[in-house]
């Protein structure tokens, strides 16, 4: 037997995952190139689907998109969309996705499929860990760390989810980056010039664009914008509610309430849509319970369907720009991103706004996946050329006297970041402060998005505003803030309480985490199991292939015996579950051959060595 | 003062933009805490905060009036904050025409206000930038103290051309 020693790398592999609202992508860097780690199915995409099996079993991926027509009330998709946000945020998606809310949804929305009930950031976990045990499977080593993608325009309660997800599968999550940010990394623009780009990313479900200037392998981002609930969901349903109108008056049936009829029809919606993007004109067929619904659709009449969509997303990249102070002039390059950019309205509208050919040479529903693999090599070590400065695309700014807010961070500020503010107390005796952060560009507090309230715990009874608290605001490399206090005068360090206004506490977070560990370690002896029987297979093989040879028969009565037992105890126990007991039995039958073995390596060098001259 | 020194920099009024970018290159490429990710948790602490104030060291100074302000603050000499509280002198029959202008949306008057309050920008701008100069040669309260009259004109005379533009886009 022969082991070949490649050397074990020198830097510890760090997973790059984009976790979209469609699809979801594993990369890892290769020697020269980053490189999309394909599901057991043999595709690069992971859909985003989870279904929730009564067994207790999750389907995630294509398997679980079949079922969204067969099991629609134990799956779900485009959960993204839920992540970090309350109840009251995501009302309109509602009427628009069949996600089924349970009660008690008040801080962190509950999802339920059939009788059990899930947070968006577990299911954002399944999908995750799924991805993970895809990697150690074609990789052949275990990965705990990752760097996971999100939407440049995420607040704070958003990326949280995104992390507490990367927790609950498993996974140390070392870094946040923003998915217009990894796409320029991924086109490795920084070798070719220095300039400024612009990185136009319409997705799935959301929209983003980010002015960047490069210059030796430094990727700035200048600033950036957009908007959470635009992408393709957004011209899908479109299409499905013309469909839907059209199909009631021609059938005299209203179909929209049954699931699988929707669910089916928003399929051909989505082909139909697909195919006008190559083609300038498609049949949009869909076929239900013997009745044939079908439709011609050309591009024009899709285009001006779609227009307003595409010209939502014009807005935010006029404003990019005069944030970045830059004009359509200044820009050299532009890249594509998201699946939706392969629609031609949408590359001719931002051709026609940046005035320069964008860049598609990577595959839009890749590049973002690739690029976190190449910021996972930029955190190992292994890549000291390129460097990301990131921006925050929120203000952050705090309560004020009648609901004004202040702001403290503003917006497009290179992360990390900070700002200190001091506060003092309005009563006699008073012993905490409560603050209330908020992330937004408007000026009243209704305005902005409620971020947290942070109780400032402690303070020793004073006369009013004699106590000098000085409340450190700091946004991490990841876009998330962290709080720390003083007060001023005794130098001492202040209890900060932070009730989040949405998302999970740290011990919603582990509690998450152990169930999803829990249930790890069931398919971890599983696997070990499919594994040691992969293993039986072969010897078994090796063994009766030996049994045919003469060697075999040379072999001593007693001997054949032995073997012929161990052989008979290692398919006895082979379609048991406890794994040891098979690998016992195989290094039994292993013993038991070895002098086989033995005579069958002699013959053949006795064979070999025939007719050769000593 | 810690802005400058976390960008290496004599404390300046008048500072190379391109100077200042690159030194902000240099030391992100140092201190960056991605540079850190593998290494131990009180050194990826300190990269944060290093970063951290190396990044709001490049924001303020970057801006000519952030710095001034900066500069002013650290010196006890706080800029105004109030807005439109006292009007200069000088140009009060301005304000007067612009105001009236604007509430009868009257866009000839706001497009010559706003060539007005622009050319006026412009002249306290190039009156800052030789007070700037005064201020490097020679950093006393005396050369300071003009920087902020300055400043505080010019962020009335900004905040009219805001407004006049605003008005003149919607």
């Amino acid at each position: 037997m022969f082991e070949i020693d490649f050397g074990k790398p020198k830097h510890e592999l760090i997973l790059g995952i984009d976790l979209g609202t469609t699809n979801s992508l594993v990369a890892a860097m290769g020697p020269t190139a980053p490189f999309i780690i394909p599901g057991p199915d043999g595709d690069p995409l992971t859909p985003s689907v989870v279904t929730a099996l009564t067994n207790g079993d999750f389907l995630v991926g294509n398997p679980a998109r079949r079922a969204l027509v067969t099991h629609p009330n134990l799956t779900v998709y485009s959960v993204k969309r839920l992540m970090g946000r309350g109840i009251a945020d995501v009302r309109d998606e509602l009427k628009l996705f069949p996600f089924r809310i349970a009660s008690g949804s008040e801080s962190v929305i509950q999802l339920a499929l059939g009788p059990r009930t899930f947070t968006p950031p577990v299911i954002s976990g399944i999908i995750l860990r799924r991805l993970k045990q895809n990697a150690e499977e074609h990789l052949g080593e275990p990965v705990t760390k990752a760097v996971i993608t999100v939407p440049a325009y995420f607040n704070d309660a958003q990326r949280q989810a995104t992390k507490d997800a990367g927790r609950i599968a498993g996974l140390e999550v070392l870094r946040l980056v923003n998915e217009p940010t990894a796409a320029a990394l991924a086109y490795g623009l920084d070798k070719r010039k220095e300039g400024i780009v612009a990185v136009y990313d319409l997705g799935g479900g959301t929209f983003d664009i980010s002015i960047l200037r490069l210059q030796d392998g430094i990727f700035e981002v200048l600033s950036t914008g957009g908007d959470t609930h635009l992408g393709g969901d957004d011209i899908d349903n479109l299409m499905l509610r013309v469909a839907l109108e059209d199909i009631a008056s021609e059938w005299g049936e209203d179909i929209s309430h049954n699931q699988e009829a929707v669910q089916l029809l928003r399929r051909a919606v989505i082909e139909a849509k697909h195919g006008l993007s190559v083609l300038p004109a498609t049949n949009l067929v869909f076929d239900y319970k013997d009745r044939r619904y079908a439709r011609e659709l050309t591009r024009d009449v899709f285009n001006r369907l779609i227009l307003p969509i595409v010209e939502r997303t014009l807005g935010p990249c006029r404003q990019a720009m005069a944030d970045a102070k830059v004009t359509a002039d200044d820009i050299d390059e532009v890249v594509l991103v998201g699946g939706s950019t392969r629609v031609p309205l949408v590359r001719e509208s931002v051709e026609r706004l940046f005035r320069a050919k964008p860049h598609t040479e990577l595959n839009p529903d890749q590049v973002i996946a690739l690029g976190a693999a190449v910021q996972a090599s930029i955190l190992s070590g292994a890549d000291e050329e390129k460097l990301l400065l990131d921006v925050t695309p929120l203000s952050l700014g705090i309560e004020t006297m009648g609901g004004l807010v202040s702001k403290i961070i503003h917006r497009n500020s290179t992360i990390p970041a900070s700002a200190t503010e001091t506060f003092t107390t309005a009563v006699e005796g008073q012993t905490n402060v409560l603050i209330h952060v908020v992330q937004g560009e408007r000026e009243m507090v209704k305005d902005c998005r409620s971020l947290a309230r942070f109780d400032l715990k402690g303070i020793d009874p004073m006369p009013a505003g004699l106590a000098r608290i000085e409340v450190r605001f700091l946004i991490d490399a990841n876009g998330i803030l962290q709080v720390s206090a003083r007060e001023q005068r005794t130098g001492k360090e202040q209890t900060v309480e932070v009730k989040p206004s949405y998302g999970l506490t740290d011990d919603q977070v582990e509690a998450m985490i152990l169930e999803s560990i829990e249930k790890a370690e069931e398919d971890f002896a599983e696997r070990q199991v499919r594994e040691m029987r992969v293993e039986a297979d072969n010897v078994m093989h090796a063994v009766e292939k030996a049994k045919s040879s003469d060697a075999w028969y040379e072999r001593p009565e007693d001997e054949r015996q032995r073997v012929n037992r161990a052989l008979n105890e290692l398919m006895v126990v082979y379609h048991g579950d406890d794994h040891t007991l098979i690998r016992a039995k195989i290094e039994a039958l292993d013993e038991a051959t070895r002098p086989l073995a033995e005579s069958i390596m002699n013959s053949a060098v006795n064979t070999a060595l025939k007719g050769t001259k000593i | 003062m810690q802005y400058f020194e976390a960008l290496g920099l004599e404390p300046r009024l008048t500072l190379d933009a391109a100077d200042l970018q690159q030194r902000f290159y240099q030391r992100s490429r140092q201190w960056h805490p991605d540079r850190f990710s593998t290494k131990s948790a009180p050194e990826q602490a300190q990269a944060l905060e290093m970063t951290a104030l190396l990044n709001d060291a490049f924001r303020t100074l970057r801006d000519p009036v952030a710095r001034a302000e900066y500069v002013l603050s650290q010196n006890g000499l706080e800029a105004s904050t109030q807005r439109g509280k006292d009007v200069p002198a000088d140009l009060l029959e301005e304000v007067l025409d612009l105001n009236m202008a604007l509430e009868e949306a009257d866009h000839g008057q706001i497009t010559r206000s706003l060539a007005q309050f622009e050319q006026m920008q412009a002249a306290v701008d190039s009156q800052l930038a030789s007070q700037f100069a005064a201020w490097d040669a020679q950093p006393t309260p005396d050369t300071l103290q003009p920087v902020r009259a300055s400043l505080n004109r010019r962020k009335y005379i900004a905040n009219l051309v805001r407004d006049a533009r605003k008005a003149l886009d919607s």
